[in-house]
């Protein structure tokens, strides 16, 4: 075809570009289409294609060109998207992409626990045999309160009411979990330092209340919120170690595909892990620090919740049947 | 306002798809223009959610009450706190990629393929904020755009997404209707549309624009997308 043809050709098609510019548009602004307007965006899709095909033959940066390039890469954007419904989108990741990803993980969670307990127990083991050490895992006013016989949450809704502190334990929790997952970029040696610190935190505080007869008040004020807020930060720990040997160990071409890949397989547990985190914050908030809730009480609430988390990761709670088929 | 690289994109048409990359300057001109706007939200939400806290006492005033309370830090910090800290996330999953920042800047977000990114995509982007926003004013982020080759940070790395300039669509007339006779043509048309009959008005329309009257027939669209076509090709003549 001669220039001048094509020219005319183009020429012919303004009112068109226009039409599917409009339909576009309405698509952007999600805008319900019938049958037959989606036929026709795809149709423009196809038009625009051979229309801006024959642009770049004509002419390499003229305005109809960039026009009708910027209309392509909007169609091209939108007939390519995934679909928009949230809630299907997470009952679909709560049932099924979850509990895969985390199967994939396993002995990623084996190793990062296992640290978790080894960095306890070496955080203890140095309290034990220097006390002094414990200011390395507590502030001075801590440290002071235990040594006086009290514990620091004795008295913690006198002076901070339970939903802000619900709210910043959330905050807090949510951030450390965050950290620990994204640390991962660190080749993997970010996660382990901050699963290790935290670890040594636990053991050091426990040992230091142990020595001045506490231990067993923190543990009643813990246990409730405890052992998810734990299993949470091993479960992003190992999220994020899985991210860190992503880069380690590329398993596809290049290491920024093997990272992106590793990002995306990980993303439900993070979000999983930020839902159970808002429970643990309203554990923490109102229940761990009320001297009125008894101990069965609390042994019950920190319990059962990790069988919810048990369930929730395995993907019971969103239908999916033990033996791994789909409910429904 | 171009940028140095671009992305090109196969597509099932066999016609590449091609974006222009944002570079760092581009990607810090969106940012402040949201950093902005999140900062103006954030702090008129404190002040006048401060002031209507502290009416009842018989004080107009925006400071924290030496008492504060828990409903001055859940009606008052935490929405202000919440605004500025979730400003990204939020808009970003609500509008698709496109912040007002992005779209005042004329940017948009897309997946390596070209895609809208969806939810996931979106999520991991601003998760790994906590990241590139270290150690102050995305510092890492910022690095990590200079020093990649599409000028990503490190939450585009793990999302798969690239940021590019979007270009709204105006209404073109190609080449050929910068012909002053077809322009006066079309201005005549365009003065005298009201008073045509619809179907002669459409007819004449089509063969004006698409100059010989040939290749589609009349051409698809309504009588806005003619009228656009029209004043097009009669502003065409005159640049």
């Amino acid at each position: 075809m001669s220039q001048a043809a094509l020219r005319a050709r183009l020429g012919a098609r303004s009112p068109r570009w226009h039409a599917a510019a409009e339909r576009l548009a309405r698509l952007e602004r999600r805008e319900p289409l019938d049958v037959a307007e989606a036929l026709d965006v795809a149709d423009d899709y196809r038009r625009v294609a051979a229309d801006l095909a024959a642009a770049r033959r004509l002419d390499a940066a003229s305005r109809t060109r960039a026009q009708l390039e910027s209309l392509y890469a909007r169609l091209h954007g939108e007939l390519h998207r995934p679909s928009s419904r949230p809630l299907r989108a997470l009952h679909a990741l709560l049932r099924d992409t979850l509990p895969d990803s985390l199967a994939r993980l396993r002995w990623h969670l084996l190793a990062v626990s296992s640290l978790f307990v080894l960095a306890a127990g070496a955080g203890a083991a140095l309290v034990r045999a220097n006390p002094g050490l414990a200011r390395l895992f507590a502030s001075d006013e801590m440290v002071t309160t235990v040594e006086r016989g009290r514990l620091w949450t004795e008295g913690l809704l006198n002076i901070v009411p339970s939903p802000v502190l619900s709210l910043q334990i959330l905050t807090h929790n949510v951030v450390v979990s965050l950290f620990a997952y994204c640390a991962g970029i660190l080749f993997g040696l970010g996660t382990f330092y901050i699963i290790a610190l935290n670890g040594m935190m636990l053991g050091g505080i426990f040992a230091f209340t142990a020595a001045n007869g506490l231990a067993d008040e923190l543990f009643r004020f813990v246990i409730a919120h405890g052992v998810v807020e734990l299993a949470c930060l091993c479960v992003s720990g190992a999220a994020g170690a899985a991210v860190g040997e992503s880069l380690v160990r590329p398993r596809l071409a290049t290491r920024s595909e093997s990272f992106a890949h590793a990002a995306r397989e990980t993303l439900p547990i993070m979000v999983a892990v930020v839902l159970l985190l808002l429970g643990c914050g309203l554990i923490e908030g109102y229940v761990s620090p009320d001297p009125d809730v008894p101990l069965g009480a609390r042994l019950v609430i920190g319990f059962g919740y990790f069988l919810f988390m048990v369930a929730l990761l395995r993907g019971w709670v969103a239908g999916r049947s033990r033996g791994g088929r789909l409910d429904g | 306002m171009t940028s140095p690289r671009a992305l090109e994109v196969d597509s099932a048409t066999g016609v590449a798809v091609h974006f222009d990359l944002v570079g760092p300057g581009g990607r810090s001109l969106a940012f402040l223009l949201d950093w902005q706007i999140r900062a103006a939200l954030a702090l008129c939400w404190y002040v006048a959610a401060a002031v209507l806290h502290n009416l009842p006492a018989g004080r107009v005033s925006f400071a924290a009450p030496l008492d504060p309370g828990a409903s001055w830090f859940l009606t008052v910090l935490t929405p202000a706190a919440a605004l500025y800290l979730l400003y990204h996330p939020i808009l970003e999953l609500a509008m698709r990629g496109r912040t007002p920042g992005k779209r005042l800047a004329g940017m948009r977000l897309v997946t390596r393929s070209g895609a809208t990114p969806g939810y996931g995509a979106l999520l991991l982007r601003n998760l790994f904020r906590v990241i590139d926003s270290l150690p102050v004013f995305y510092g890492v982020g910022l690095t990590a755009t200079l020093l990649t080759r599409d000028h990503v940070r490190i939450g585009d790395l793990a999302a798969g997404t690239v940021l590019v300039y979007d270009r709204p669509w105006s209404p073109v007339t190609p080449s050929p209707a910068a012909d002053p006779e077809r322009a006066a043509l079309a201005r005549e048309l365009l003065a005298r549309w009201d008073s045509l009959d619809p179907e002669r008005r459409r007819a004449l329309a089509d063969r004006l624009v698409g100059v010989l009257g040939a290749a589609d027939g009349p051409a698809a669209g309504s009588d806005t997308a003619r009228r656009a076509a029209l004043r097009a090709l009669a502003e065409a003549a005159e640049r």
